[in-house]
């Protein structure tokens, strides 16, 4: 039902076309300032409550310190998770990959002749593609986050992590309500207007009956603790509580990187995640949950533990900060590529900074997909600074970016720009060498000078548009400073540094 | 004390004026400016597109230049950034003992100008004078990968005549970003308009920031858009007085 990445193309074709759609821009310039606004006073509060104990800064260093501790012993975690819940009357799987994982899901909703699953927003079900795999086995995957639905029914792309339909409006919500709830189940009301409330309550009456009907419900987990064996859901409507709850049968997908040792270490990661997420103090709804309980909710418990390249990031130096990652998306809200390009470009459903390192990292660089993603960002910095478990989102994509280069080493028709860098290495590896190069490029400045057309204020002499593949994109909608007739050191020699 | 120019390659080879005026600024502080010619670039072209052996010999030349200096200063909050904190990186990675050796001297006493000015010479009112209306956009790599806070609105408080004006969305990357701006030229040129928008709602006649790569791109923006606001290096303001105004 709703569509999935593969075959999107590279990141900067796929921006273009997202630029274009000034309807696009304008959501998520509104969407992404509201919680940036929201987020950063909450921020602002932490730091003036408690600043005896080193404030925000001191919350992300724990925050990051759980996750680092729990990365770091990751196997032992890991058996004692499963040992736990295994006691508590859930059943473990491993799984590998995507594959492994779905056809796990598969089985189970198979074994009780299910036709549709009801599921809990959950990053990693879309990650694997889960719900195109019951779909392919004649079982109907329906989701039931607000902002999921939105995305489901209008077989859209989600675009934010937290926020799956941020690039819509809600004009654009009622009509897909309107047009498609009808068709999978009970239709919207007649005389839906667009008024959050009304919206959201159309919503609740078509999926109250999904949730009453459903004998299996799918979910992720935000945390995983290994000493009880307990998983964690933290969301903001109460739907997720409704499917872990009242199906007989929960099948929880879980990467591996989601295990926290201890109770005691969730509580840095519960005071980060929603204030970092969604500007609030505390999320409204948080359910945790430990094999079964007779009587009470789901008679029998799945647990999928995934991989699906976790390890290959694991054994990545620099790169394995990024499983510390809690999907809050507070990187993507204040990423300045994001918000004027949104989240499809980054052809995943891990957009913005986070997915830029992510992809690559979970499926390893080689795809030119997946090789544009390193170069999505203009390492401003401002999705480290904003990252509540301290990822230097930054750190990582150079580092990516290196792995891509390298990756074409050994191309027997090696890339323009690769020419260029040794080109540049050459010339800046010497002095001398790099005082030739901007006499040339001095005497191009006074051709411009002497036949240029446009002049920037203050007068210097400057380049309209230009054809070209490096130049021509530069001046595409920027005007270029011809180049100086006097580099600096050429001055500086001329003049014994000015002084005759 | 011995202090180097490090005038980065893009102020040598597009922006002589700044390193000018570098040179005249710290001469009326009374600091006797070296510039060793034997200086390239910090390599952060190479290091940021990716391709880090070829930034091996760039760091080579960097530190074999100024190697002896008790402050190298530079008029780019992004090269003195990759100084200190990408030198490390490409020296490891070239798996060259000496070479980390010599950049771990050199790194740490690397200066993004306004630094040096307030921290090394405690000086934040210079005896510039400026008289005209300006706004400040402080560059990424100074604000999130230096942290040279409040150091430029510090000295620009300072010069006398000048009116500062408050950008709005001052923190928002511009969209240069080195190669960023032409591997994802259209991007890149939606985050320049945004911030040539909001540079133009200030009514400011000239736009200042302590990099000119930034100030070439948001300008290049500017003109293009036929706005008639000046971009101008900090550095540039900062040497300006009512004898000698610098001009390019």
């Amino acid at each position: 039902m709703s569509g999935t990445f593969v075959g999107m193309p590279a990141f900067p074709e796929a921006a273009r076309a997202a630029l274009g759609d000034t309807q696009l821009r304008h959501n998520l310039a509104h969407a992404t300032g509201v919680i940036r606004a929201k987020r950063s006073r909450l921020v602002t509060e932490v730091e003036e409550s408690m600043p005896e104990s080193g404030g925000w800064e001191a919350l992300r260093l724990a925050g990051a310190g759980v996750k680092d501790r729990a990365l770091r012993d990751l196997e032992t975690q890991l058996v004692l998770l499963e040992e736990r819940l295994t006691a508590a009357g859930a059943t473990v799987h491993w799984a590998r990959d995507a594959a492994e994982a779905n056809a796990i899901v598969v089985a189970v909703a198979q074994r009780h002749q299910a036709t549709e699953v009801v599921k809990v927003k959950s990053m990693v079900t879309q990650e694997i593609g889960l719900n195109e795999a019951l779909e392919a086995e004649g079982i109907d995957a329906w989701e039931t986050d607000l902002a999921e639905i939105i995305v489901q029914l209008g077989d859209d792309l989600p675009s934010h992590i937290l926020v799956p339909a941020i690039h819509r409006n809600r004009a654009e919500i009622r009509e897909i309500f309107l047009r498609e709830m009808g068709k999978v189940g009970k239709p919207a009301p007649e005389g839906l207007t667009d008024e959050p409330a009304v919206l959201a309550g159309a919503a609740r009456e078509h999926l109250r009956e999904k949730f009453l009907r459903a004998k299996v419900a799918v979910s992720g987990a935000n945390f995983a603790i290994a000493e009880t064996g307990t998983l964690v859901v933290v969301e903001s409507e109460g739907n997720g509580r409704m499917c872990l709850t009242l199906p007989e049968v929960l099948v929880s997908v879980v990467g591996i990187e989601k295990v926290v040792p201890t109770w005691a270490e969730l509580d840095p990661l519960l005071r980060l995640l929603p204030r970092s997420s969604t500007g609030e103090r505390m999320n409204p709804y948080t359910s945790t949950w430990s094999g079964v309980t007779p009587g009470d909710g789901p008679q029998e418990v799945h647990v999928v533990l995934l991989d699906n390249g976790r390890t290959r990031a694991l054994a990545d130096d620099v790169g394995r900060q990024a499983l510390r990652c809690i999907r809050c998306s507070a990187c993507l809200n204040v990423c300045p590529v994001y918000e004027r390009t949104g989240g499809h470009a980054y052809g995943s459903v891990y957009p913005g900074p986070i997915g830029a390192i992510l992809n690559p990292l979970l499926k390893g660089t080689g795809d030119p997909q997946t090789d544009s993603l390193p170069y999505a960002s203009s390492l401003c910095g401002a999705c480290f600074e904003a990252c509540p478990v301290r990822i230097d989102i930054p750190e990582v994509l150079v580092h990516l970016r290196s792995k891509v280069v390298d990756g074409h080493r050994d191309d027997t028709v090696p890339k323009a720009e690769a020419v260029a860098f040794k080109g540049a290495a050459y010339a800046l590896g010497d002095s001398r060498r790099l005082a030739w190069a901007e006499r040339a490029s001095g005497l191009a400045g006074r051709v411009m000078t002497r036949f240029g057309r446009t002049s920037l204020p203050g007068g210097r002499a400057a380049a309209g548009r230009v054809p070209g593949p490096g130049v021509g994109k530069w001046t595409s909608a920027r005007d270029l400073p011809a180049p100086p007739a006097e580099s600096f050191r050429a001055w500086w020699k001329r003049t014994d540094g000015g002084r005759r | 004390m011995r202090v180097a120019l490090m005038v980065t390659c893009v102020n040598d080879a597009m922006f002589p004026e700044t390193g000018k005026a570098v040179v005249t600024l710290l001469r009326r502080l009374g600091v006797d400016v070296e510039f060793p010619t034997a200086q390239t670039c910090c390599a952060q072209p190479m290091v940021n597109t990716g391709y880090l052996d070829e930034a091996v010999p760039v760091v080579r030349t960097f530190v074999d230049a100024f190697a002896g200096y008790d402050a190298i200063v530079t008029p780019s909050g992004s090269c003195a950034g990759s100084a200190r904190h990408q030198h490390g990186i490409v020296a490891r990675r070239s798996g060259d003992a000496a070479l980390e050796r010599a950049v771990a001297e050199t790194s740490p006493r690397t200066y993004e100008l306004t630094e040096f000015l307030v921290d090394v010479l405690g000086v934040t009112d210079v005896g510039a004078y400026f008289p005209h209306r300006v706004t400040y956009h402080p560059t990424c790599h100074s604000l999130r990968m230096l942290g040279v806070g409040d150091r430029p609105r510090q000295l620009l408080e300072q010069v006398r005549g000048l009116r500062l004006t408050e950008l709005p969305a001052a923190e928002e990357c511009c969209g240069f970003g080195g190669t960023f701006a032409v591997k994802n030229a259209d991007t890149s040129i939606a985050m320049g308009a945004d911030k040539a928008r909001h540079v133009r709602d200030t009514g400011a006649e000239v736009l200042v920031a302590g990099d000119n790569s930034c100030l070439m791109h948001i300008g290049g923006v500017l003109s293009r858009q036929r706005s008639g606001v000046r971009v101008m290096h900090l550095a540039e303001i900062l040497a300006a007085t009512e004898d000698a105004a610098v001009t390019a």
